[in-house]
């Protein structure tokens, strides 16, 4: 093997350890710390000295207990420098056990803790999905600003930030007590579907960044479903996400263009993906604990029902909308609930639903709700106001394929 | 970990409760302290008078103002205090949220910065 074939190979072992190890050795370093940047400093030296010794001595049969023990010198003089509140006793302690933990063949799995610290509700709403993505998966921060639209030095600073008040203000690394689990659950589940929903901006995959996002996302909830197994909500995200996922090519055309769901080649979805959602679905709701997650899911499932069976299912789709509203009290899903009785009772009574909505001042700028309306005032014949509202919909609209879309659609309302 | 608990709360209040109200009041915050004690978490605590009494100084031009009142001007006070040691912020928090401050005014929890780690 030559020394280029070596080092490719020890490049290709980091990469897999730390895609599979990066966040439980984070997470293992800095349980007891709370030193999240202690953590992640160690561990990237450790990839580097990793990156530098492997390609000559050839990769170690462990490499994950390999990385511990060098980060762990480095780690604990980080922390014997910086914490010296904590006794030389408990210090010597930590040595031990983390290099007990180095020769064992497997150490604990902390990351759920990790992710909970992230999301604790003493940690901004805004910046627990960045949080998230560089503790728990490695992602570095101006990969997590281009796909959040930050700049980097604004997001760097907001993470430096939250890591330090993880530490200073002493936020535990823990999994939370019974009583506490399902709403805390709820938090670090908002952060990963915040995440998705980012990723999921860019359609096409053209943008690495975002569409990564998106499947790092369904890396992290499968996390959650793998560390808290048989919690509904959990897996009624991971379903949720899986059906849109599923469509991502579906959503544009050999041209670019966009294609509404309605239009699309059912050919072009992943049905392996579409199977494993309607599986993970049926298991949450057996559990008879349903949740804003599981409905949505229940949704997608509904529509994907629909398009394979061209057996209309509006009125349950519909039910499903008024359940979820119960959970989720926003204008996003009145919204979609409106464009439901549209396809039940008409344009006028999907209009007649919107009506309530007009007086929230946050919908001004709302892409969504102006194409909604224009779309049932076009339905209803009243082509003057659907023209004004697709004109105010196409200049809030970012992606260009959309509004190329939307465009058309207005063009119809011409009289 | 230290936490200091802080109370704020709108002083007028007080005074609009009938003696009765405020027997009820001192009763709850004693029941507090008691509590606090009896787990074995409570470092200090004390009631302020009002921000009315309060005195603020400052340097303007290198010169030590010496002026009457509270330094934030604002309706709700400082009122108290309560010094707690507990494991982690969520203890400090379940500790916070039992305090009847919460109930008619904000308390505000911060970790005490322990004098060795002043580096950081």
């Amino acid at each position: 093997m030559t020394l280029h074939d070596s080092s490719l190979q020890a490049r290709n072992t980091a990469d897999a350890v730390a895609r599979r190890s990066y966040g439980k050795l984070v997470a293992y370093l800095a349980a007891r710390t709370r030193d999240v940047d202690a953590a992640e400093d160690a561990l990237s030296d450790a990839f580097a000295a990793a990156l530098a010794d492997w390609p000559r001595n050839g990769c170690p049969a462990n490499p994950e207990a390999w990385l511990l023990t060098v980060a762990r010198r480095k780690f604990l003089d980080k922390v014997r420098d910086q914490i010296r509140e904590v006794g030389s006793d408990e210090i010597e302690q930590m040595a031990d056990s983390l290099a007990a933990a180095a020769r064992e063949s497997d150490f604990p799995d902390q990351r759920l803790g990790l992710m909970f610290a992230c999301t604790h509700p003493a940690i901004d709403v805004g910046i627990r999905a960045p949080l998230m993505l560089q503790a728990v998966l490695g992602l570095d921060a101006a990969r997590i600003a281009s796909a959040f639209l930050i700049s980097p030095a604004t997001m760097g600073q907001r993470l430096v930030r939250a890591k330090q008040k993880i530490r200073q203000a002493g936020i535990p690394l823990r999994i939370p007590q019974r009583e506490e689990l399902h709403d805390r659950l709820g938090a670090v589940l908002d952060a990963i579907y915040a995440a998705f929903a980012e990723g999921w901006q860019d359609a096409f995959g053209t943008d690495v960044a975002r569409r990564d996002l998106a499947e790092e996302s369904i890396y992290l909830c499968r996390l959650v479903t793998e560390l808290a197994p048989g919690e509904p909500e959990a897996m009624g995200l991971l379903a949720l996400m899986l059906y849109a996922e599923s469509r991502r090519r579906a959503r544009r055309d050999q041209q670019g263009e966009y294609v509404p769901m309605a239009e699309q080649r059912l050919e072009d979805w992943s049905w392996p993906m579409i199977d494993e959602a309607e599986q993970l679905l049926l298991r949450a709701c057996a559990a008879k604990a349903p949740g804003r997650y599981q409905l949505e899911a229940a949704i997608q499932s509904a529509h994907i029902e629909r398009r394979r069976t061209g057996r209309a299912n509006w009125e349950e789709i519909v039910q499903l909308y008024d359940a979820l509203f119960e959970y989720a009290h926003s204008p996003v899903v009145a919204i979609n609930r409106a464009l439901a009785i549209a396809e039940l009772h008409g344009a006028g009574a999907g209009l007649d639903a919107l009506e309530p909505l007009a007086g929230d001042p946050r919908l001004a700028e709302y892409q969504p709700w102006w194409a909604a309306k224009a779309e049932l005032l076009a339905r209803a014949g009243r082509l003057a106001e659907a023209h004004h509202a697709y004109d105010v919909a196409i200049g809030l609209e970012r992606d260009d394929s959309v509004r190329r879309f939307l465009e058309r659609r207005r063009l119809a309302t011409e009289i | 970990m230290q936490y200091l608990l802080t109370l704020y709360s709108d002083e007028s209040g007080w005074n609009k409760m009938t003696p009765e109200q405020q027997k009820q009041g001192v009763g709850a915050y004693a029941a507090y302290g008691k509590a606090l004690q009896e787990a074995g978490v409570l470092k200090g605590s004390n009631r302020l008078r009002p921000g009315s009494t309060a005195t603020t100084l400052r340097t303007t031009n290198g010169k030590t103002q010496i002026l009457d009142g509270p330094f934030a001007d604002s309706k709700e006070q400082l009122g108290g205090y309560y010094l707690i040691d507990v494991p982690d912020l969520d203890a400090a928090l379940s500790w916070a949220g039992r305090c009847p401050g919460v109930g008619h005014g904000v308390v505000e929890v911060r970790a005490i910065w322990d004098a060795s780690t002043y580096s950081q």
